[in-house]
Order: structure tokens, then C-alpha cells, then sequence
């Protein structure tokens, strides 16, 4: 069914044919509406879920946590600060092997307050084995949200997913959107270390060294695995409703000399620069980063980079340009923009291509000298 | 009179204490719970005396989640089995600290929403697992390693935020009592809709006493009516027992004091407050019970 809807009510819809047993959410700008319409189809029964109106984020996680080790399908979205609050039980989602499937709406942090787009909320959570998909459009939030239970829930994977969508630019933004009737796409959920009081386990127990390095290392092999599960998962989509997915979404990169690399909307507004820009006869191309967890490989060899980060590593740098530099032995040209929203055009990307300084950061319209 | 099952949920060596009180009260949750139970437990002694991964000395599911974590996770897990028409017992057992200090939000929050568990509370005073340092539940004068001069606030009403949430059924309970702790489990697990037990919990190396003198120091508390057993089911109160006769002829006050190496110093000011607080937690459960009030 094609319709226009914001990316917040695109999330909801897909969480309504994912069907989750519990849902347990706590509302934050600019998150709210997803967990609003979701309340809305559990009242008026379109949506067979158990909604958990928790008090605070961090129970939002625990009791989602608490919901999947019973073999339940899961859902949960915040944004922000909320992600933050919930931290430690982000950690232990992914700790648990557990398919907990969230929303993040991308959010700045405070102080001061800031309900604007930016990706350092979700970028400091890197670290907690969660995979991170950043998506650019309402109809990819719908469709990533969708993918994300079948590639969550799958036992080669059995870690949660985190489904990243750019604060008001995606969540309050009409686009054409088209509902697909979900069906058969994800299967069942079947959690092979679900509580059974049948047998009786001990979950999260104390936990010496050697066990504790080795589940570790569990988590970083399934992490691995993750990328065919995405790959077939993506295939899988693309056979059945006709929209084709990758780890990174490239365009007119194949005979491009230098590439635009961004995450979320961002990378939706370099592909416009990159039109701006070929017709002035450069030869410039846009890889957006869907995939940020497990991070892929981008084909950079033998080109100019120029990576945009709306988040900020303090100390460090930008997180995509670091990230891509260490990979692939990248050096780009470093751009920081977007932060709490500040507003990036696709004629400011274009000026970013066309005055790069490969090895330099610049944070745009701050020291915007080049 | 009710026949306590023979099973045992509990198995030989845990890594507890001797003397716990905790093992020793979790014994009868559990035989009043029956195998068809889940256990949340947060951060807490029981998380380590469960045992080491792989083993487990618990002999239904135990899922050990984090500090402030417990009422949440129980909601979750509560809804996700009911969802499935599985009528498992649901029980948050959780020490003091990750329950009136860490936890009490996500206790609140799931009281307050109606979730069908049952929370208990085995209350030894203080952060036990790591080594006795003061939390909210540490009574007036108590010395722990962050109060080397004794506490110097009162014990926090636990009890009286929990009643604030009007749940169907509560009660206060000690093991040293084992069979009033587990007909108040059975009847606890009997509502749906969230139930509370706290069980002061007496412990060998915070409290500063010898490890065979659990039960003796359980009963003490309650004897000179520092600790009263009572339930409160659908709002009415009932003084249970031994309270009832510790209202009418309390043991000495300094009997249960003297005892304990935490209370080694206390004045006699400070007791008399403490004395006064349970004195007066008594009459107004009296009247309560009598319907005065």
C-alpha cells in the first residue's frame, strides 16, 4: 500500500508487521511518535503486542531483556539521551545474544539541550556488539526496520540490532512511503537459549576469565558471520518488494575519482552534490554508510575521500574518517557537519569536494577556511 | 499445618557465607515457589553464591541482570510469559541496596504498572557482596565500612513506598520464621498483579555476630519487636504471631543490639530513637489492623 508517512510512522508500521510479542518503550523527542503508534495499534488491536509503558529507558532495555530470554520477539526505540540512560543495558542485550530490534531516532547530546539530528549518540555505542544500520530515506526506515528482526533473530547472529534514523530530518519528514505485508519474510523466532524452567539454567552467571574471553570472542565471530546474514537478508528483500540494499550504498562511484562517504540523510544529500558536482565535470561519486556495525569495506583505492561525520570523537576525530582511515588506509579529507543539526546542503558538499584538503579536518562553518 | 516440600531448589555448595541468611531464606522461596519459577536477580550476594559459569548450586532458572535492572526485567519477562499462556512464577529477589536504592525506580515503576510478579527484598542492611558499606536500608547507628561511626540517618521505610503502590498483597517476613516466609511466598504467588515481600535477612559477617546465631539473631529482631512480621493483603493489616506477642511482653531492646558487633558503641540516645521508630511503626500497624485508621 503506497502511502506518505514521517520515517517515525514508517518505523511503527514496520514494527506492526514484525508482530513483537512485548514492546516496552519510553518516549523522547523526537522518538515519541514511534512509540505513540505503536500504543495506538495495541489499543485499537491492530498490533497483538504486550506494550510496556516502563518508567525510564534502562527499563525500557531490562524489560525488553527480560521479554527475549523467554524466546519472545522484542521491540524498543529512544533516542538520545535515552539511548544513554539505557547504556548498560545495551551492553547486556548484546552480552545475552539476545535479537532485541531498536529504534534510535539520532539525537544530539546535552548539554544544552539539543533535540537536533546528529550520530554521536549511537556512534558511542560502537563498541557494545549491537550491529548499527543508519538508513536515509522513511521508505528504507521501514524496510531496514523489517530486516532488522530476520538478521537480529537469525542463529548465526542472535545479537540485537539497532535501526538509526536522523532526529526530525527522517522522523518528522512526509515521504512517499509503501507498506509492505511482511507475511512470511521474517520467520519465526526460534532463541535456542530461552529460559525454560523445564531445564533449569543459570544465565549471566559469575564468570571466570577464560569463559568470559571466549564469549567474547563469540560475539565478535557472530558479528562476522552478521555480514552474509545481512547480505542474503538484503537479497532476500530485493527478490520479494524490489529494493536493493547494501552494506554501503554507492552511486556513480564506478569510474569516480573522488567519493563523498556519509552516514543517514547526509549521505542522501551527497548523492545530490555528486549530480551537482559530475556536472561540472568532476568526477565525483557517494558512498553512504548503511552498515556501521559490522563496519564494511569500501572500495577507496586509488581515489580522493572526503568523509562527512554529523558526530564528533573529542580528542580523536570524526568517527566515519577515523574509522575509514584506519580500514582501509584512507587519508580523507575530514569533514564535521551537521552537528545538532546544523544544516548541510548538498551545494555545501559540493564546495567540500571541490576545496579538499586529503589529511585535514575541517569543522564546517566554524574554521571553514579551505 | 502446612507441609513444607521436601525438594530442594538450593543445591550443596554454594559459595554463600556461613550462616546466610539470604541462602537460607531463598531455601523456603523456593520450596513454596515450586520448579515451575524464574528467578531476576540484580547485583547482589545471590548473584555470587549461585556459583561460578558453568555450574549453578540453583535449581530453577536464575537470569542475573544488572543492578537496577530487576523490577524491569521481571515486567518484561512477566508480559512475554504471559503473552505465551505460561503461568510460571515470576520472582525478583534482590538485596537491599538494588532495592531501595538503585532499583527502587524500576521497582516503583513496575508496581505501579500492575505487573504480575512477585519482588522480594532480603534485607541484610547494607551492600553485602561488596563488603558492608552503608545503603538506604542500614538502620540509625549501624557501623559499616562507610560508616565507621555509624550511620547517621534512619533506616528508609521501604515498606510504607511499597504500600504506597497499593499492591494486592505484602508482608514483611525473617527465615528465622521459616514457615511464616513460605506461606507468605504460596500466598504472595496466589495474586496476579504485583506482590512484595521484604525479609530482613541476617547476616554473619555484616552484622558482626557468629555464624551459628543466624536464626537466634532473626529472632531477636522480631522478640524485642525491632523487626515485626505482618502482612498487609488487599490493604488490611495483619500483625502475625510472634509480633502480636512481642507487642504484648517485647524481649529487651539492648538484647538484640548488644549482639552485634555493628552496633558496638551505639548511645543510648540512638537507640532510644530507634526503639521509639519501631515502637511507633507498631502502634500504627495495631491500628491498622484494628481498623482505626
Amino acid at each position: 500500500m503506497l502511502t506518505v508517512a514521517t520515517g517515525n510512522k514508517a518505523v511503527a508500521a514496520a514494527v506492526k508487521e514484525a508482530a513483537p510479542a512485548v514492546v516496552a518503550a519510553y518516549p523522547i523527542t523526537p522518538q515519541t511518535e514511534i512509540v505513540e503508534q505503536i500504543a495506538e495499534y495495541v489499543s485499537s488491536g491492530e498490533l497483538k503486542s504486550q506494550y510496556i509503558p516502563v518508567e525510564s529507558e534502562h527499563s525500557a532495555m531490562a524489560a525488553c531483556i527480560g521479554a527475549s530470554v523467554t524466546g519472545a520477539r522484542t521491540f524498543t526505540a529512544t533516542s538520545s539521551h535515552g539511548l544513554h540512560y539505557m547504556h548498560e543495558m545495551v551492553n547486556w542485550a548484546a552480552g545475552a545474544r539476545l535479537p532485541i530490534v531498536m529504534a534510535n531516532v539520532n539525537r544530539a547530546l546535552g548539554p544544552g539541550w539539543n533535540i537536533w539530528a546528529e550520530h554521536t549518540d549511537a556512534f558511542q555505542e560502537r563498541d557494545s556488539g549491537w550491529l548499527q544500520v543508519y538508513v536515509g530515506s522513511v521508505q528504507e526506515a521501514f524496510d531496514a526496520v523489517l530486516m532488522a528482526f530476520c538478521i537480529a533473530e537469525d542463529e548465526r547472529v542472535l545479537l540485537p540490532v539497532m535501526v538509526n534514523l536522523d532526529g526530525f530530518l527522517l522522523s518528522h519528514t512526509m515521504q512517499p512511503l509503501e507498506v509492505e505485508k511482511a507475511g512470511d519474510f521474517i520467520p519465526p523466532l526460534r532463541l535456542p537459549h530461552a529460559i525454560d524452567p523445564q531445564e533449569p539454567c543459570g544465565y549471566g552467571t559469575l564468570t571466570g576469565p577464560d569463559e568470559y574471553f571466549r564469549l567474547r570472542w563469540d560475539i565478535e565471530r557472530s558479528m562476522r558471520d552478521a555480514v552474509d546474514v545481512i547480505r542474503g537478508t538484503q537479497e532476500r528483500f530485493a527478490e520479494r518488494f524490489g529494493r536493493k540494499y547494501g552494506m554501503v550504498d554507492e552511486y556513480r562511484c564506478d569510474d569516480a575519482e573522488v567519493v563523498v562517504v556519509a552516514a543517514g540523510t547526509l549521505g542522501r544529500e551527497a548523492e545530490v552534490a555528486v549530480d551537482l558536482l559530475r556536472n561540472e565535470g568532476i568526477r565525483a561519486g557517494s558512498m553512504r554508510i548503511r552498515w556501521f556495525r559490522p563496519f564494511p569495506r569500501l572500495d577507496l583505492s586509488g581515489r580522493d575521500v572526503v568523509v562527512i561525520d554529523r558526530d564528533y570523537s573529542f580528542g580523536f576525530g570524526g568517527v566515519l574518517a577515523k574509522s575509514i582511515a584506519a580500514k582501509e588506509g584512507a587519508r580523507p579529507f575530514s569533514v564535521i557537519a551537521g552537528l545538532g543539526g546544523q544544516e548541510v546542503t548538498y551545494e555545501d558538499i559540493a564546495g567540500f569536494v571541490r576545496n579538499r584538503q586529503p589529511g585535514r579536518e575541517l569543522w564546517f562553518g566554524v574554521n571553514g577556511d579551505v | 499445618m502446612t507441609e513444607i516440600p521436601r525438594e530442594e531448589y538450593i543445591l550443596k555448595c554454594t559459595s554463600a557465607c556461613a550462616g546466610c541468611g539470604d541462602s537460607l531464606s531463598l531455601r523456603y522461596v523456593l520450596k513454596a515457589a515450586g520448579p515451575d519459577t524464574v528467578l531476576v536477580v540484580p547485583a547482589c550476594c545471590t548473584s555470587v553464591i549461585q556459583g561460578i559459569y558453568p555450574n549453578t548450586a540453583f535449581n530453577v532458572p536464575v537470569y542475573n541482570v544488572a543492578f537496577a535492572a530487576a523490577a524491569a526485567c521481571a515486567s518484561g519477562m512477566s508480559a512475554a510469559l504471559r503473552a505465551a499462556g505460561k503461568k510460571t512464577n515470576v520472582i525478583a529477589y534482590a538485596g537491599d541496596g538494588g532495592t531501595v536504592d538503585i532499583g527502587i525506580q524500576a521497582l516503583s515503576g513496575a508496581f505501579e504498572r500492575g505487573t504480575d510478579f512477585l519482588y522480594i527484598c532480603y534485607d541484610n542492611e547494607a551492600y553485602g557482596n561488596t563488603g558492608m558499606q552503608r545503603s538506604g536500608a542500614t538502620p540509625l547507628g549501624a557501623r559499616t565500612t562507610t560508616t565507621p561511626g555509624g550511620k547517621m540517618q534512619p533506616k528508609k521505610d521501604l515498606d510504607a513506598i511499597v504500600a504506597a503502590h497499593r499492591p494486592p498483597y505484602m508482608a514483611t517476613a525473617c527465615p528465622s520464621y521459616p514457615r511464616d516466609l513460605f506461606q507468605k511466598v504460596k500466598k504472595a504467588l496466589s495474586y496476579r498483579g504485583p506482590t512484595f515481600i521484604h525479609i530482613l535477612s541476617p547476616c554473619p559477617p555484616g552484622w558482626r555476630f557468629s555464624t551459628e546465631k543466624t536464626v537466634e539473631m532473626g529472632k531477636l529482631a522480631v522478640r524485642t519487636g525491632m523487626w515485626i512480621l505482618y502482612e498487609r493483603e488487599q490493604g488490611k493489616v495483619t500483625i502475625n504471631g510472634p509480633s502480636k506477642a512481642a507487642m504484648v511482653k517485647p524481649l529487651p531492646v539492648g538484647e538484640y543490639f548488644r549482639a552485634q558487633g555493628r552496633f558496638k558503641g551505639i548511645s543510648a540516645e540512638t537507640v532510644a530513637r530507634m526503639v521509639d521508630d519501631a515502637r511507633a511503626l507498631a502502634r500504627r500497624l495495631q491500628k491498622e489492623e484494628e481498623g482505626i485508621c
